[in-house]
């Protein structure tokens, strides 16, 4: 069996392999679900309801779907350079620090100024963190796979540094977790008696952003020309790494929004656990959204869904939550099959 | 003696309605081919006619559809590479595949030795290679490091290789697009006397002087399918070409040049080497207005450098480079083109577009950073799309539209659009760097014809290829570029062929220098 390249893969390749894919990915957790002895329709259908089936439900899907989207649309814009940014989330835990250090410092600005302060520092210092690896990369042509990815774990345990020393909340007794946001600093509800805060609004508005980036500026142009032939682009005079890192601001920014958005909106106060994983988990939201950054508010919907949707299933059902991860894995997988099937068809012999 | 019949037995490669479909396309439409013991076969064809196909369907690369081979009267199996090999056929490729940090016999004896016991028989083996390159006069030294050989060298090895382990049937694919005209006429001796031997050949090229003058006969490919075949004696090159083409054909006349001002000049510009071949070696060049200045060589002796100093992608290490009369410092890309160099590079799939980009994004791909393309940062796709439709409609783009993506489109009508991208800038220098390498007659002629036009309006050309003819045809005047160093400039008609090879070879630079 051998891949030969497809010259023009029409509209039912480009739309239909990525469904099937979907289609497959529950066909693999029905058998799963089997497995644990339960009705696979049944728990499915406790899924969708936990999910979205009631307004708490939906909020609180809603809500946790708000980093993701970040995260989803930091790693997209870096894919599509391809600049392969592992490191959301160090950069998601840069943006949460710089909110907390600015946000309890105690300046006294009106909550319309500290907001959008408090925001532009999160962008700054996740953009920062990127950058390192990125200069690194065009620098001296180190692995930015390795350094992102590596970054995570240093960036953790410098914040469980900070959480143990200086930015320590002396009422905490003794949990490692920092002082909380005045409540005037914290992101209000969208809507009055709901749990659910403008972060998830900035999330929308920063998707559009995105895509109008992409599709409507020469900054965006210069992005997908770098990521598909970085030769070509060099060679018509596009400065390839400059480019490079202005991708590196843009995307660790968006990353480090997620952490102004938990911190501000949800948390208030920066604890080791803000993201069980956001970053990470960006990258498939990423992935089954194409890199399209409308579609990726879908996917970090969909994700969302699923993993609100299985504490819940779980909780009714007995089959342990732990099937979401399983379920997003197997979507991840199989996206990328079908992605890779779209640009080529297997052929005998 | 026991064969079916005289003729038959003659018969030492035998192709059977080879039919071999890639989706939509038919890359060889039932191909009868018959190679006689004793015979150069010319196989003729342009770029896409299906020429590597048949031949990796004769190796097992490919398993053809349809259709069956045979050596010396056994079919090989299908889609088994190596069974060709032991069948005793070999290849030449146009790329080699030598071990660069092996000597010639390492290399020629490399995976025929036993694995255990490599050092024995090593005196028979070189006894043996020593004989072979005595007898078909392939001179080179058994023991120098492959990467010291030239171009020329190389290929002696690859022939001694298949010689080597047995062959009676030598392919060679495209063999003197890398070769001096000396070193053509040394490969034709060797061919004509393997053929004396009794051994066969299929020399594959498009290079119709060259398979008028080494061929006893010439199969010719078009579209996938055999349109002719025919004994060299009684043909022509002109009716060869309309059997390729399918067309008559018209080779542009230059005309006469009025040569102007020094638009760029090099004076004792050197560069940094590129991985293991030269720099330029501090050359003095000077690209005139309203001429065409043919850079002829070897490929691999610093066309390469000179090419991408030009395009603004390196810059010199020494010497100094001068645009008009302003002295470059601040060397780009971006640099070379706000200076008014058009550049069409070597590798239009490559480095002159992208593949997934469509017609539009690769229209712009030079100019997409001020109006009317852009605004303050915003794109403008209305006036990028119209832009494209423009150079579509006047550089005869055959494509379904702007918004195709240009990975689509055949290498003459992408190189069309590079063309057009290049040159509706009014570029006052022009970089063509092997601008019709691959193309087929059609948009070989259309490219040309329309950098004589550039030229007549006021333009420098500087046309590098490594095709003797084409240089010959358009340059008013020819420089020989050799391991970094370049010769005088010759004005046209100055040299013979025979002349300028020499100097390929790197003769006469010590007096230049």
């Amino acid at each position: 069996m051998r891949l030969e390249p497809v010259a023009a893969p029409g509209l039912a390749r480009t739309l239909g392999l990525p469904a099937l894919a979907l289609a497959g990915t529950f066909v693999v957790g029905a058998l799963l679900v089997l497995a644990a002895g339960a009705d696979p329709f049944a728990t499915f259908g406790l899924i969708v309801q936990g999910a979205a089936g009631s307004k708490f439900a939906a909020l609180e899907t809603l809500n946790r779907a708000t980093p993701l989207i970040f995260t989803g649309l930091a790693i997209a814009v870096a894919f599509r350079a391809k600049l392969w940014n592992i490191g959301a989330e160090a950069q998601l835990y840069a943006g949460a620090l710089a909110t907390v250090v600015l946000g309890t410092s105690a300046l006294g600005l009106p909550p319309a100024l500290m907001w959008p302060a408090m925001a532009g520092a999160a962008v700054i210092a996740g953009g920062l963190v990127l950058l390192g690896p990125v200069l690194l990369k065009v620098r001296l042509g180190v692995d930015e796979v390795v350094t992102t990815l590596l970054f995570n774990f240093i960036m953790l345990l410098f914040v469980s540094m900070l959480l143990e020393g200086p930015l320590k909340d002396p009422m905490g007794m003794g949990w490692p977790k920092s002082e909380a946001l005045p409540r005037d600093y914290r992101l209000p509800r969208l809507v009055e008696g709901l749990r659910l805060h403008w972060g998830f609004a900035l999330a929308l508005i920063a998707a559009v952003v995105v895509w109008l980036i992409e599709t409507r500026t020469t900054l965006g142009y210069e992005i997908r020309a770098v990521g598909q032939n970085a030769r070509a682009a060099r060679f018509a005079g596009i400065p390839v790494n400059r480019v490079l890192v202005k991708t590196a601001l843009l995307s660790g920014g968006l990353a480090a929004l997620a952490g102004f958005s938990e911190v501000s909106g949800l948390k208030g106060n920066l604890t080791q656990d803000l993201s069980p994983g956001f970053g990470y988990t960006g990258i498939i939201v990423a992935m089954l959204a194409l890199l399209h950054p409308l579609g990726v508010v879908v996917s970090a919907l969909f994700v969302a869904g699923i993993f609100v949707g299985a504490d819940s299933m779980s909780r009714a059902a007995g089959v342990p939550s732990y099937i979401a991860d399983i379920l997003l894995a197997t979507a991840l997988l199989a996206m990328v099959l079908a992605i890779l099937l779209t640009r080529f068809r297997v052929v005998r012999g | 003696m026991s064969g079916p019949d005289g003729a038959a037995r003659d018969v030492v490669l035998r192709l059977d309605g080879i039919t071999k479909r890639f989706g939509k396309l038919t890359a060889n439409d039932r191909i009868d081919l018959a190679l006689h013991r004793g015979e150069v076969m010319a196989l003729l064809g342009e770029n896409g006619a299906g020429k590597t196909t048949l031949m990796n369907i004769l190796f097992g690369h490919y398993t053809a559809d349809e259709g069956t081979v045979e050596v010396e009267g056994r079919p090989l199996p299908p889609g088994a590479p190596g069974a060709a090999l032991k069948a005793g056929v070999g290849m030449v490729h146009q790329h080699f595949t030598l071990a660069d940090n092996m000597t010639v016999l390492e290399n020629i004896l490399l995976g025929t030795e036993p694995l255990w016991t490599p050092r024995l028989g090593r005196r028979a083996a070189r006894a043996r290679v020593e004989a072979l390159s005595r007898d078909f006069g392939l001179a080179v030294h058994p023991d120098a490091r492959v990467a010291t050989l030239s171009v020329g060298e190389r290929q002696r090895v690859e022939i001694l290789k298949a010689l080597y382990r047995d062959a009676r049937i030598l392919i060679l694919d495209e063999p003197t697009a890398v070769l001096t005209p000396q070193e053509t006429a040394a490969l034709f001796q060797t061919l004509r006397k393997m053929v004396a031997r009794g051994l066969s050949v299929i020399f594959i090229s498009h290079k119709l002087n060259e398979v008028m003058a080494i061929s006893s006969r010439v199969a010719v490919l078009r579209h996938g399918r055999l349109v002719g075949e025919v004994a060299t004696a009684d043909t022509d090159r002109h009716r060869l070409a309309e059997l390729m083409v399918g067309s008559e054909i018209v080779t542009p006349a230059p005309g006469t040049a009025t040569p102007g001002a020094a638009l760029l000049t090099l004076a004792a510009v050197r560069t940094a080497p590129r991985g293991d071949r030269p720099g330029l070696q501090g050359i003095d060049l000077s690209l005139r207005a309203g001429q065409i200045t043919g850079l002829a060589g070897v490929s691999g002796n610093g066309q390469g450098a000179l090419a991408d100093l030009l395009s603004g992608l390196t810059a010199p290490t020494g010497g100094q480079m001068t645009l008009g009369i302003a002295a470059v410092t601040d060397w780009t890309p971006r640099a070379a083109l706000a200076a008014g160099i058009g550049r069409i590079p070597e590798d239009r799939h490559d480095t002159g577009s992208i593949a997934d980009f469509t017609l539009t994004e690769n229209a712009v791909l030079e100019g997409y950073g001020s109006r009317p393309f852009s605004r303050r940062g915003v794109m403008d796709w209305t006036a990028a799309r119209r832009h494209a439709a423009d150079l579509i409609a006047t550089y005869d783009v055959r494509c379904p539209g702007p918004d195709a993506r240009i990975r689509l489109l055949s290498g003459g009508n992408m190189q069309k659009l590079i063309l057009g991208r290049v040159l509706e800038t009014g570029p006052m220098v022009i970089l063509a760097n092997q601008p019709v390498r691959g193309l087929d007659i059609g948009a070989v002629t259309y490219v040309q014809e329309r950098l004589i036009a550039a030229r007549d309006r006021g333009a420098a050309v500087l046309l590098i290829s490594e095709d003797l003819d084409e240089v010959l045809t358009m340059a008013d005047v020819i420089h020989v570029i050799s391991e970094g160093r370049l010769s005088p400039p010759f004005p046209r008609g100055s040299k013979t062929p025979a002349e300028l090879g020499a100097w390929m070879a790197g003769q006469g630079f010590d007096h230049a220098a």
